[in-house]
């Protein structure tokens, strides 16, 4: 009985998290409707997709696992990269943009999945700062050399260079397609809000259906205790290499969602660097660690806010960091805690007052 | 306790949007009081992806630029240019007779503000472009407005991909045109046969410059004899690059990058007793403003840079400038200020008014521009072509007793 009450409230949880990315959708479209919307609102709704993505690959990562790692954007650099290498290099092939984008998603989510493991198999024997700080080598190291590739295709295959485009020595009619700093360019814009959304709520049922079930316990598990889940036969690695894998692969979608958005795709300090690495970071932590509804609101929140607060100019940056202050303050001091829980006391007691009240 | 905490924030997150529609709202709404009656049905009817018509006799051009962070230099002086030109020219009489208003966006340098930028000035009402300043976020945001249709001059987007489309034009020279440039200068005055580059792989800027500097050097016989590389994270040490430099015996040390990094060489250089000819590019411009910068350093150093401050057609818009920013007018301002001289021209030439759509305006400003010739701070007799090019002579200038020297 009580089992089945537990299950139930899970149930309600995951509808209620589902729900929400369907309200967002369908108030846009109000507002589309309405004639509400403005174009900046508009040119955001894929960034905030994009956004909510790796904010619950991550969480997968800080919240469920428990393993801090700073180097989130690397993974979706990659994603990004191989996705819309993908989408420009079959662009004679398969001709339809559309068809190419959603293979190219899976290309990305794919390649990200492997490096994923790839760093995730030393990495992983790591623990705490360790695996925080060659997580943020790794993603250091992938911007890095993606700013030193030259890859292009002609009618005998793929020529990759990593000294410039005249060593690649292409035919006539090759074409470069990652040109070392300069990257991508020219990517079609396939990325829609629609097809966003769709993502969101796949990287949800993904993510939710995973923690709640034997292999999400399992990775719970070692989270909380490491030698009490080895004793009773959990296999550690495969677990840990499990979970990293999938929020690598998801931050790999996010990565080619975000690449099919823009036109120009260039790996800078500012979109795959360690900045954004915390940046998704702050979005985990603001949100909730472990909650992945309340670190897709954050993400929605923090790329929004910003943006809305252009017409403060520079204050906007200011206005920015104290929202983050606060947010911080309002999640994790004790006294915020202590007043959230006297809130939801009194709301509790009222219900029951009144079901009593029905009762009698 | 979680569900408490994520139902403020839900409400957080409405409000905000809902103050972001509302808010525009109100902005549409005030600038429809302001002007005329009729201008307030156009501007309701019209309010719609296929271009707003504007309110009364203003044309609205939009500028994008770092204005914050590592590039905000950059933006600064665009936003900075273009302000000085729009003031100018209405004090002229504006644009057949209609006054010009600029607003500036920050886009930190970054592909996807900068679009987010572009949004947000075309729900200000925005009819022309002006930007964007870096190669990147001209690309994305060229993307953009050729979707749009909405009109559209870089001052200094100067990758080959920024005027793809035919609505993008630019003020400043190509990469490919700059590496060439310099590798054919080097090689006809015989300034050296080995040229070792020092350059920002990082740097989309940098790298483009570069790959064709290399690419015309081998037909000039020029050899190569060091490429080092650097990036944006590893900016402030370039002993490692001078040694090899150095130890390859280079003549002439080419260095295709902004002259923030380029006075650390400079000053590195100079410790380590190596003089060979240090040539640059219109990055190099604003060496001799740097904060603490011994400017005798520099002396002997070469640049192709289409403005020079201290150039005598200058000297109006240097004084105007100084005056109104308090600092010496660099590239970037003289380009955008090239840049809104280039729209008043292209404009006249086309007849344009402001009560026409962007669309509208696109379809009648592009022809235009390849008809039109002006004579800006960057060139002289400066002319556009299709592919939104501009034709303009580089001019290579020396440093000599702190000040530019025009070379032949």
């Amino acid at each position: 009985m009580k089992m089945s009450g537990k299950k139930s409230n899970l149930m309600v949880q995951n509808a209620v998290t589902y729900g929400l990315v369907i309200v967002f959708w369908a108030f846009i479209q109000i507002l589309n409707l309405t004639g509400n919307m403005t174009s900046l609102l508009n040119g955001l709704l894929v960034p905030i997709c994009t956004y909510v993505i790796l904010a619950i690959s991550l969480n997968l990562t800080v919240g469920i696992l428990g393993e801090l790692s700073l180097g989130h954007a690397g993974f979706m650099c990659v994603g990004a990269f191989s996705g819309a290498f993908f989408t420009n290099a079959m662009a004679g092939i398969i001709p339809s943009v559309g068809v190419r984008f959603a293979l190219a998603l899976v290309v990305g989510a794919i390649v990200a999945a492997v490096f994923g493991i790839l760093i995730g198999i030393p990495v992983l024997r790591l623990k705490g700062d360790y695996l925080a700080i060659v997580t943020l080598a790794f993603g250091e190291i992938i911007k890095n050399l993606i700013n030193v590739f030259y890859v292009g295709i002609d009618s005998r295959g793929i020529h990759f260079s990593m000294k410039d485009t005249t060593s690649l020595n292409l035919e006539e009619g090759g074409e470069v397609i990652i040109k070392g700093a300069q990257g991508i360019t020219g990517t079609p814009k396939a990325s829609t809000f629609l097809i966003g959304i769709l993502l969101i709520l796949l990287t949800l049922f993904i993510v939710l259906n995973l923690i709640n079930s034997r292999t999400g316990r399992a990775i719970m598990a070692i989270r909380d205790n490491r030698i009490a889940a080895e004793s009773v036969g959990i296999n550690i690695t495969k677990y840990k290499l499990l979970a990293f894998a999938v929020s690598a692969s998801m931050a790999g979608v996010a990565g080619v969602l975000y690449a099919h958005n823009l036109s120009s795709l260039a790996a800078t300090t500012k979109n795959f660097g360690y900045n954004m690495s915390i940046t998704i970071l702050v979005f985990v932590v603001l949100g909730g660690i472990g909650n992945i509804r309340g670190s897709m609101i954050a993400a929605v929140v923090l790329t929004a806010l910003p943006e809305l607060l252009r017409g403060l100019n520079n204050y906007r940056m200011l206005i920015y960091a104290i929202v983050l202050i606060v947010m911080m303050l309002f999640n994790s001091a004790p006294k915020s805690l202590e007043m959230r829980a006297r809130v939801k006391e009194y709301f509790k007691n009222r219900r029951n007052n009144t079901v009593r009240k029905e009762a009698a | 306790m979680k569900r408490v905490l994520s139902l403020g924030l839900a409400a957080v997150m409405t409000a905000s949007l809902a103050a972001c529609g509302s808010g525009s709202a109100d902005t549409s709404g005030n600038a429809a009081d302001t002007e005329s009656t009729a201008a307030e049905a156009a501007g309701t009817t019209a309010e719609g992806s296929e271009g707003t018509a504007s309110e009364g006799g203003t044309f609205k051009i939009g500028v994008i630029g770092p204005l914050t962070g590592d590039n905000a230099a950059y933006g600064l002086a665009v936003q900075n240019g273009a302000e000085l030109a729009a003031k100018e020219i209405n004090e002229a009489g504006g644009i057949n007779g209609y006054t010009v208003e600029t607003q500036s966006q920050d886009d930190e340098a970054d592909a996807e503000k900068s679009v987010n930028a572009y949004n947000t000035l075309k729900d200000w009402g925005m009819q022309m472009l002006v930007g964007a300043t870096t190669s990147g976020a001209t690309i994305a945001v060229a993307a953009e407005s050729y979707n749009d249709n909405m009109f559209q001059i870089t001052p200094s987007g100067s990758a080959v991909e920024c005027v793809e489309n035919p609505n993008v034009f630019r003020v400043c020279f190509s990469d490919p045109d700059q590496g060439t440039a310099s590798a054919q200068y080097i090689g006809e005055h015989q300034l050296a046969t080995k040229v070792a580059i020092i350059y920002d792989s990082s740097s989309v800027y940098s790298d483009g410059i570069r790959e064709n500097f290399v690419a015309e050097a081998a037909n000039q016989g020029i050899e190569i004899v060091a490429s080092e590389a650097f990036t944006a994270d590893s900016k402030t040490d370039f002993s490692v690059q001078l040694d090899k430099a150095k130890e390859a015996g280079a003549e002439l040390v080419f260095l295709p990058i902004y002259y923030q990094e380029a006075s650390i060489i400079l000053k590195q250089a100079s410790d380590k007793d190596f003089h060979p000819i240090f040539f640059g590019c219109d990055g190099m411009d604003g060496i001799l403003t740097v904060d603490n910068f011994d400017v005798s350093l520099a002396e002997g150093l070469m640049l192709l840079t289409p403005f020079s401050a201290d150039a005598a057609d200058a000297q109006d818009f240097t004084a105007a400038y100084t005056e109104a920013y308090g600092e010496v007018p660099n590239q970037f301002a003289a380009d955008a200020y090239d840049a809104m001289y280039a729209i008043k021209a292209a404009a006249e030439q086309s007849g344009i008014t402001p009560d026409m759509s962007w669309s509208d305006i696109c379809d009648a400003m592009v022809p235009a521009m390849t008809e039109i010739s002006i004579d800006g701070l960057t060139g002289t007799g400066m002319t556009w072509n299709e592919n939104g090019e501009p034709n303009k002579e580089p001019k290579a200038v020396k440093i000599v007793n702190g000040a530019y020297e025009m070379q032949e």
